[in-house]
């Protein structure tokens, strides 16, 4: 098994980063897991984490008043889960559950941002990296308002 | 250039529709059923994957309408529908033993065979399955001549997934690489949510040599295609299917026309390089 420094080396979202950038990533990081339908998240809690998934899916669920709750996304291994961390008020905007066992690497959000507001440089990269993962999130939403599969008949 | 007699009569016999009867009916979606037409009388007509047929719903209008039958073990015409105008909405409401008018098989085929010996990317979405069925069945009939096979589907929502079971079936009665996901999942839903364009950089196919066979509304064909080109398929190796209004199907009305090409004539299955620059989709 490949030991977290590796895992977090190798990800798209830390690649380009410097030797000690990332040995202070990995200071903050740690392996930890969650069983098929365990709550990973509510709305409105606290996000002073965020995750890189190795294995397994997560699934992000939207309360709507009067009707089920609506899934949103899903979060599958080698994604990045959580950008709330960055960006105040720190708090999760949706329900967070893992659908099967997942395996995944924490990232304690707090002790990130505390190194980011002394090492501007590694804030800046960090920001660039999770601003890319908002867009892509963005991007998403887009496509879903524009109904790509509802403008033609097949 | 001058039609010789032989071309004239070919002509006006593809203009003639021939009656077939709804022999099977079912509802897939709130709006989408399947029908499965014999003819009344004769052999009935063998098209090939990616072909269309146009019905005609006797005193409503016709309308083309893909092949989605499994053409390796059956002869029966499958027709995947959905209502969504006059014509569409009359032949969803056909009941078994109506009879519709058939014209066909019209236009090119999927590049299928071509595609021997390399990885098989399929992409549909939502009604985009049943056009590529035949295809599918293609591969599966012929599975040791094909490299891996991605079969990836994406929907608006769970209830607008059609064949579902069926393409469950394919997941685990042959090596088929399958990956769903819908727009917006409920509680109930246990598979993935988002776009199906996220299936792409995970799906394992060896770009170099695969063939990719999209079909879903153009907006969605463009996406996917540009997803798959990140994953450095060339556009000449993605396949596309083209949706343009139609009246005759034969090439002599010009309603199909898009730029250069007739999609009746000379679809409705084209390379991405050949549509590319003709899709009119601004950027978001
Ligand atoms: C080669 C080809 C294969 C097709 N295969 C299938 C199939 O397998 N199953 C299926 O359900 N449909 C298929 N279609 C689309 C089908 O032909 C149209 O839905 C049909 O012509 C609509 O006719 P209508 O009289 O019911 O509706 P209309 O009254 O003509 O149209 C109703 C609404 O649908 C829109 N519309 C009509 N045709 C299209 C189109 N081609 N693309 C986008 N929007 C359209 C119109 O703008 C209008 O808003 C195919 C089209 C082509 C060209
Ligand atoms: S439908 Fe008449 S030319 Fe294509």
């Amino acid at each position: 098994m490949k030991t977290l420094d590796a895992v977090i080396a190798e990800s798209p979202v830390f690649a380009g980063l410097t030797q000690e950038q990332l040995e202070f990533i990995v200071g903050c990081a740690q392996n930890v897991h969650f069983d098929a339908g365990q709550t990973i998240a509510k709305a409105g809690d606290n996000a002073d984490v965020f995750y890189l998934i190795r294995m397994g899916e997560v699934a992000l669920d939207l309360d709507v008043p009067n009707k089920k709750s609506v899934r949103i996304d899903t979060v599958e291994a080698g994604q990045v889960l959580g950008w709330s961390w960055l960006i105040p008020p720190h708090e999760w905007k949706y329900d967070v559950t893992a659908t099967e066992l997942v395996r995944a690497i924490a990232f304690d959000g707090e002790c990130l941002r505390g190194k980011c507001d002394s090492d501007p440089v590694l804030g800046y990269a960090l920001l660039t990296r999770f601003s890319q993962v908002l867009v892509g999130r963005l991007q998403a939403t887009r496509f879903r308002l524009l109904d790509i599969y509802g403008t033609d008949t097949h | 250039m001058a039609q010789t007699l032989t071309e004239t009569a070919g002509t006006l016999e593809a203009m003639m529709p021939v009656p077939y009867a709804v022999t099977a009916k079912r509802q897939d979606t709130y709006d989408t059923w399947t029908l499965e037409l014999e003819p009344v009388d004769g052999a009935p007509i063998v098209p090939g994957p990616g072909q269309f047929n146009m019905l005609y719903a006797f005193g409503v209008g016709e309308v083309p309408i893909s092949n989605a039958g499994n053409f390796e073990t059956d002869e029966r015409l499958v027709h995947t529908i959905r209502a969504v105008g006059a014509v569409t909405k009359a032949l969803c409401a056909a009941e078994i033993g109506t009879i519709v008018g058939v014209r066909g098989p019209f236009g090119n085929t999927w590049p299928i065979k071509e595609a021997k010996g390399k990885d098989v990317v399929i992409v549909a979405g939502g009604i985009g399955l049943p056009p590529l069925r035949p295809a599918i069945y293609h591969v599966l009939k012929n599975r040791e001549d094909y490299g891996r096979f991605v079969l990836l589907y994406g929907a608006r929502t769970p209830s607008d997934l059609v064949f579902l079971d069926e393409v469950k079936s394919w997941q685990s009665n042959y090596d088929v690489d399958l990956d769903i996901t819908v727009d917006a999942g409920d509680t109930d839903w246990k598979g993935k949510v988002g776009l199906v364009t996220k299936l792409i950089p995970p799906a394992q196919f060896d770009a170099d040599d695969a063939r990719a066979f999209i079909v879903g509304p153009e907006i969605m064909m463009k996406f996917v295609a540009q997803e798959l080109m990140n994953r450095d398929l060339p556009a000449a190796a993605i396949n596309v299917s083209m949706e343009r209004t139609m009246r005759c199907g034969v090439g002599l009305c010009g309603h199909c026309q898009i730029g250069p090409t007739l999609v009746c004539r000379d679809g409705a299955c084209y390379t991405w390089d050949e549509v590319e620059n003709l899709i009119a989709v601004k950027e978001l």
